[in-house]
């Protein structure tokens, strides 16, 4: 065994120190394709069709003069990062980024929308910050995923993201936590246990719904064994879209919900400067 | 005899698979007679022919050596047909999963409980019959009925239901224990709690949509499904992907081998506590997919693949420097877990399966490789650009915790030398071909993925949507292996004995 403690040694440092400085480890990554509604083309609906999840879609038509923007609708909260879109788009419309830090506490932003003024929302997020100082405890519970989620939330502890280095930890049992991680559809043979876990913890108690599947079924959606992920099954204080989400931008969520680092996005547009996370 | 597509390949003639039409009655008589010659069946689905409510069950079997794949078609006769579980017993699954979704009856099936349902749990008609609307499921939250224990110690005999919400971040499944001391006489796992509908959300896709369907089955397979789905519409439209294509789809497969097998070597040192080779492990698989990143976009490798070839260039600069830091890397730490005794006591003859079981109930890739069973698609029946890759293929004959270990492992290098391979031979050209299968057409295609041998079977409408995906996944079969390996061992080596399976729930339920 001594011959281990001497490797671990020679291996040095690994861990990141994002998101105080250094890499945050996505190079390369491609995040939520990026909405211009002024490339739109009249009558189109390539984007909407090559959209298997019904992220994009085209609304009712309206009174005739309607410009043909107002009538898509993108709701990032349903988007599976497939980026059909961006090449089902002749005009560029949408384009691949690197926008991947699309956690937010309130649904509406997920929605593409014209800015509005917003006075709400920061009052969950003080609350938080009051009962946990700057710590969190998670219980994870996997309601119906693809087990994507999970190989991401299981990277958070490896050497390079180093969760604990955050004051963030994952614990077995719910009566311990502080935050209901959910992934996955929500299966409806898995409802109850979810709802049994989320019984047994203690008040103050959160929920956090990560990956698309989580914030909307995603793929997995209606049918016979599952509806639309945890809508109308808990109540939400932070959605994490995303196919998977990254281990940066899960860090991201779990930062913002402890009110250490700031939304990104209102109203499916990411704010001015904010790139990346 | 006739034929259907099977998947093509540029380097070779589209490879044929027979097909025979099988009366229901002469079922079990061809099933023998098979057996006997030493083939293996590899699955069992139903599918509703022309949109009609008249199923029609299709096996699947490998004779060995050089022999095709075969496929048997047979239309019920009557209220059911005859379960070949007792002589195949790994089709027994495959029919408990028929007769869950499809409304299927078979006679004399030794566990007639169903499967994908969970106890209680109904639809209102069969939930892969075509026609809308689809029937909404109801699962009631219901104990599962377990064997009632009797004998003299049976008042000792504890029982330990755990999850389906576990501790740590892992998928949920539940397993019943019944053990005694430590040891464990009975085990029952519930593995589909998660089960999503997947093959039914491919009803009424465009063949070029469904990819993304198929990289959502199993995430950590998401490559393997790809593929498999799109040799398997390439089949059906009989169409050939250029070269350049076939030989990236290679290395993405090699890619998602490669971080599959590191995560695995470090989720099996975390069961046997070895910390630092858990948290190297670990580090390499991250490594992995920050390289994918890099590559594709996607450290999961997602958004390439579609049917016809792939989506777009990989951007492979860097990429073979990248793989050599997690070569220099690699080497000394498995040479580390092979010299580390405290490990290995862990893993020599925990979960033993002999060679024989492995083979009767299906189990595949590593799983069976590690039990002396000489099997890997990839060589068997070659596809994407393995034909011109030719390696050989891992195997040991430990049978224990240790060689599965071992044979990912091996495999791990040989995943390395093929992507240096592929770097080194790579041909110029374009990357996609049009991909239009025509209405009515249906095609298999396969793939080894990291946990072994994948099927898909499409069936397409007359509009050329889909009307039919099957999903044969790796998980499914070796999850049907495993009990078989906890019983009568004890419960400090369950964990362990997991995690040398390499096992995903999403997978297997689908």
């Amino acid at each position: 065994m001594p011959l281990w403690t001497w490797y671990g040694l020679k291996q040095g440092k690994v861990s990141t120190n994002w998101p105080k400085a250094g890499e945050d480890g996505q190079a390369g990554v491609l995040g939520m394709p990026r909405f211009d509604p002024t490339k739109c083309e009249d009558g189109c609906r390539r984007c909407a069709d090559a959209c298997l999840p019904g992220a994009i879609s085209m609304a009712q038509a309206r009174e005739a003069g309607s410009s043909a923007a107002a009538r898509l609708e993108v709701d990032y909260g349903r988007c599976v990062v497939c980026q059909m879109c961006v090449e089902s788009c002749p005009r560029g419309a949408f384009a691949t980024s690197e926008d991947w830090a699309f956690g937010t506490s309130r649904r509406e932003d997920l929605l593409w929308a014209e800015a509005i003024a917003s006075s709400e929302g920061t009052a969950v997020r003080n609350e938080i910050r009051r009962t946990f100082g700057r710590s969190l405890h998670i219980r994870h519970v996997d309601s119906g995923s693809c087990n994507g989620c999970e190989s991401e939330l299981q990277a958070l502890n490896n050497p390079y993201y180093n969760l604990h280095r955050l004051g963030i930890f994952f614990t077995a049992s719910p009566r311990f936590a502080d935050l209901l991680l959910v992934t996955g559809a929500v299966t409806y043979a898995l409802r109850g246990p979810l709802l049994e876990a989320y019984g047994a913890m203690a008040e103050p108690r959160f929920v956090m719904a990560v990956g698309t599947c989580a914030v909307s079924g995603g793929v997995a959606a209606g049918g016979y064994s599952c509806g639309r992920g945890l809508e109308g099954v808990l109540p939400i204080n932070m959605y994490l879209p995303g196919c998977p989400p990254n281990p940066a931008a899960i860090i991201h969520g779990l930062l913002m919900l402890l009110q250490r680092m700031p939304q990104r996005l209102k109203h499916g547009q990411l704010t001015a400067g904010a790139d990346r996370a | 005899m006739s034929e259907i597509g099977a998947q093509a390949t540029t380097l070779d003639r589209p490879t044929r698979i027979a097909c025979t039409d099988v009366n229901s009655a002469d079922l079990r008589a061809h099933c023998q007679s098979a057996l006997a010659a030493g083939a293996r069946m590899q699955m069992a689905y139903a599918w509703f022919p022309d949109e009609s409510s008249h199923p029609e069950v299709r096996y699947l079997l490998h004779w060995g050596g050089e022999r095709p794949l075969h496929l048997w078609r047979c239309r019920p006769a009557g209220s059911a047909l005859p379960s070949l579980a007792p002589i195949s017993p790994l089709l027994s699954w495959y029919e408990r999963e028929i007769t869950d979704l499809c409304g299927v009856a078979f006679s004399d099936q030794p566990q007639p409980e169903p499967l994908v349902l969970l106890p209680g749990a109904h639809t209102a008609r069969p939930a892969l019959l075509p026609g809308l609307p689809e029937p909404v499921g109801y699962t009631p939250a219901m104990p599962s009925r377990l064997p009632q224990m009797s004998g003299p110690a049976s008042e000792d005999v504890q029982r330990l239901p755990f999850g389906p919400i576990r501790a740590d971040v892992l998928e949920s499944a539940q397993f019943d224990f019944y053990y005694l001391g430590e040891a464990i006489l009975h085990y029952q796992p519930q593995l589909f709690f998660k089960h999503r509908a997947m093959e039914k959300r491919f009803e009424g896709v465009t063949p070029s949509l469904g990819v993304v369907l198929a990289e959502r089955v199993s995430a950590v397979g998401g490559v393997a499904h790809a593929l498999a789905y799109c040799q398997a519409i390439e089949a059906a439209a009989l169409c050939e992907v250029p070269l350049r294509a076939a030989w990236l789809r290679s290395l993405l497969a090699e890619l998602e081998r490669l971080y599959n097998h590191m995560h695995y070597l470090g989720h099996l040192c975390h069961t046997t506590t070895l910390k630092v080779g858990e948290a190297q492990g670990k580090y390499l698989e991250e490594l992995a997919k920050q390289m994918n990143a890099r590559a594709t976009g996607s450290r999961l490798l997602r958004s390439l693949l579609v049917p016809g070839g792939l989506r777009r260039e990989l951007r492979l600069e860097g990429l073979l420097e990248a793989l050599e830091e997690i070569e220099r890397q690699y080497v000394p730490y498995a040479a580390l877990l092979e010299a580390s005794t405290s490990h290995l006591d862990r893993l020599n003859t925990t979960g033993e399966l002999s060679p024989q079981l492995a083979f009767d109930q299906g189990a595949t890739g590593p799983i069976e490789r590690a039990s002396g069973l000489d099997r890997d698609l990839r060589r068997d029946y070659p596809y994407a650009a393995y034909r011109e890759l030719p390696f050989e293929v891992a195997l040991k004959d430990g049978c224990d915790a240790h060689a599965r270990e071992q044979v990912r492992m091996a495999e791990i290098l040989q995943s390395i030398e093929l992507i240096r391979r592929i770097l080194r031979g790579l041909p110029p050209g374009p990357v996609r071909a049009s991909c239009e299968p025509r209405g009515g057409a249906e095609g298999i295609g396969w793939v080894e993925s990291p946990r072994g041998s994948l099927y898909y079977a499409v069936h397409l409408d007359r509009a050329g949507q889909l009307a039919r995906v099957k999903i044969k996944s790796p998980s499914f079969s070796n999850w049907r292996v495993f009990p078989f390996t906890v019983h009568d061992s004890n419960m400090m080596d369950y964990a362990i004995n997991e995690a040398s399976f390499g096992l995903t729930v999403a997978g297997c339920a689908r």
